[in-house]
């Protein structure tokens, strides 16, 4: 029977199936981090449960860690607790831990690439709802609860009912100045915040086959946005160049055998799809979002929306509009910024940096802006100095922090205080997300770059192009 | 038996009609930093019922007398979006509360619900129109969630509407039983599976 690619990965890992009820379903790779695993931990000791395959499990430090002095003590108790907490945990457990200062520390959706955990038709869960990034690959990645973390810890199972599927084609050349960023923010703001719920998300066509690694990856992470649990693109040359070689990808006779497997990783001509959708690359322009949640997004040059044209309750439009003090028909050029925010596990990757230098390069800062250049590992941190980026980001007026997922969710010191307004490349825009009363336009490290030079929000395009 | 089984449940209910409820409103990220399951009640959508000096917003539903007491949480379309964090659903029960209705949930929120013994009810958009109105009119008014039938009754007019589990869920939750119990019964199963695994 023709197969779709999340059919052929789904399959290959279900135990058993119950009648009316969820698949056992095999995790072969299993992400923790300091904030969500505790709990799991307390939960599997106090039932006298051990870690049934801790191989299969990998640790890092990265939500509420500083970004600056991370060699000196963790000064905020709590977080110290739980890094400690965790650290403990994998000691305990014999599970690989890479905390503070460790030269594999980073975000989870960055490192675990980054050093060959995520290979194409694994399944890997995470704590963590932005673990889809790692569909980038061909797996199938998502994100889970903490009492699921627990069940991985025990059975490396957890227990789910198939979803439905749902492809995206999008095919064409995307214009000056679009990024995958935009890709993702013009798909939500198709789909709404909630219109791919249920369902775990193929991404096909031109666009995609001709993005980078890095550019899936941002892709496939946002696909938690619209409510798909996940997303994925099929493998091809470019996934085995990028993963081959790295410290955990099969070596010798066991990449041989894996390629075997990989090749045949790819939706069947004649397989079929719950619901399909077909976009344009050159309908899509640099994106920005104007509302509090990541589906109130538009292009640069558009204006917001009146209530009348959207989907959902009016009341509920209203009251995001009224949180980000902006009126309905007002366009989002010029308006004037207070933080910039370039990292997070959607836009912390080496081409994050790229893509924000090709802007600033021979730039200066808008004085008044505040900006926090996070990237996503210490590895994105050495290819940004082999790069001589470094110098580009201070010769324009900004420094670099320490790896860390920071402003996205501000955990840590890095927040955002009320009423200010961020441009950030983060994935969340809700309510408070990045600090109490933050309010945020989630867009591209371009849009970024772009806003931080100018000082309002700007078309990166008119900064490309002269 | 890891929680509390729910077989039927006759509440007051607490009405939330907003759409897209995100995670980060049930629980904000700094409230994220316990490594034990304690206290998450308190800080239960912390931004939106309370002012940022501490003083509660007394116009927040959460934080009205009359619905004081209630163990359903009526909300609005898209309910739990956006983070996994389980917390979330912690904070729901801690608050007090058994059972969340409403017309569409994010797919993490609901999981997270069900392994933890709240029960995600989802209902047709008719009938949780019907479920605000009838609120809104009566706060005291009485909704009843019966399991084992799969139904919502909205007590003062009779009207009611079934709604949707799988029988594995609901074995679980009317026994109290969770995944993990399940999945230690089948061990060998999983292990010799494991063998076959090239990765």
């Amino acid at each position: 029977m023709a197969k779709t690619l999340f059919d052929k990965v789904w399959d290959s890992h279900v135990v058993r199936s119950i009648e009316d009820g969820p698949d056992v379903f095999f995790i072969d790779r299993h992400f923790i981090h300091e904030v969500t695993s505790p709990v799991a931990f307390l939960g599997l000791e106090s039932r006298g449960n051990s870690v049934l395959y801790p191989e299969r499990t990998f640790a890092t430090a990265d939500h509420n860690t500083p970004t600056i002095n991370q060699h000196l003590p963790v000064e905020d108790p709590l977080s110290a607790n739980q890094l400690d907490a965790l650290e403990r945990n994998a000691a305990k457990h014999g599970i690989s831990h890479w905390g503070l200062g460790n030269k594999n520390n980073g975000i989870v959706h960055v490192v675990g690439p980054e050093n060959g955990i995520t290979l194409p038709g694994s399944t890997i869960v995470c704590g963590d709802s932005h673990t889809s990034t790692h569909g980038a690959f061909g797996a199938i990645a998502f994100g889970i609860g903490t009492s699921e973390v627990e069940m991985v810890l025990s059975t490396q199972c957890i227990m789910q009912p198939k979803p439905k599927k749902m492809r995206i084609n999008i095919n064409g050349k995307l214009g000056l100045g679009v990024t995958p960023k935009d890709v993702a923010l013009f798909i939500i703001s198709k789909q709404t915040t909630s219109g791919a719920t249920g369902y775990f998300v193929e991404y096909a066509g031109e666009v995609f086959r001709d993005m980078s690694m890095e550019g899936r990856m941002t892709v496939c992470n946002l696909s938690i946005e619209m409510g798909a649990r996940g997303g994925m693109i099929a493998p091809d040359e470019k996934t085995f160049e990028y993963i081959k070689g790295r410290a955990l990808t099969p070596k010798g006779k066991d990449w041989d055998k894996a390629m075997e497997y990989w090749k045949t990783l790819h939706t069947d001509n004649d397989a079929t799809f719950d619901v399909e959708f077909h976009y344009k690359a050159t309908d899509i322009e640099p994106m920005i979002t104007y509302g509090t949640n990541p589906g109130m997004g538009m292009g640069v040059t558009k204006s917001i929306p009146n209530a009348s044209q959207v989907e959902g309750g009016v009341e509920t439009y209203k009251k995001s509009l009224g949180y980000m003090h902006f009126n309905e028909g007002e366009s989002m050029i010029g308006k004037k910024i207070d933080y910039v925010f370039l990292g997070s596990c959607t836009n912390g990757r080496i081409e994050d940096f790229r893509a924000f230098c090709s802007i600033v390069k021979g730039r200066k800062k808008a004085d008044h802006v505040i900006a926090w250049l996070v990237p996503g590992s210490h590895k994105v941190v050495e290819q940004i100095k082999a790069e001589g980026l470094n110098e580009i980001i201070s010769d324009a007026g900004f420094e670099l922090r320490e790896p860390g997922c920071s402003a996205c969710l501000a955990m840590n010191d890095d927040k955002v205080p009320a009423g200010k307004l961020a441009v950030s490349t983060s994935n969340r825009n809700f309510e408070g997300r990045q600090g109490p009363g933050s309010r945020t336009l989630l867009a591209s490290p371009l849009v970024a770059a772009a806003s931080a030079i100018e000082g309002v929000v700007t078309d990166p395009r008119k900064l490309l192009v002269s | 038996m890891a929680y509390d089984k729910f077989v039927t449940l006759k509440s007051t209910a607490y009405p939330l009609p907003i759409e897209n409820v995100d995670t980060d409103q049930i629980i904000p990220a700094r409230f994220l930093k316990a490594t034990e399951r304690i206290g998450f009640g308190d800080n239960f959508f912390r931004d939106w019922r309370y002012n940022a000096d501490g003083t509660p917003k007394s116009d927040f539903p959460l934080n009205k007398e009359i619905y004081a007491g209630g163990k359903i949480l009526v909300g609005g379309r898209n309910f739990g979006s956006g983070s996994s964090r389980e917390h979330a659903a912690w904070a729901v029960y801690d608050f007090g509360l058994r059972c969340v209705i409403s017309s569409a949930f994010a797919d993490i929120f609901k999981n997270n619900c069900l392994n933890i013994g709240v029960l995600p009810v989802q209902v047709s958009p008719t009938f949780a129109a019907k479920l605000f109105d009838a609120i809104f009119a009566d706060p005291k008014t009485e909704i009843e969630v019966d399991l084992p039938s799969q139904t919502v009754t909205l007590l003062a007019t009779g009207e009611s509407e079934k709604f949707e589990i799988n029988s594995y869920k609901k074995e679980n939750m009317l026994n109290g039983f969770d995944d993990i119990d399940y999945l230690k019964n089948i061990e060998e199963e999983i292990t010799t599976f494991a063998q076959t695994r090239p990765f």
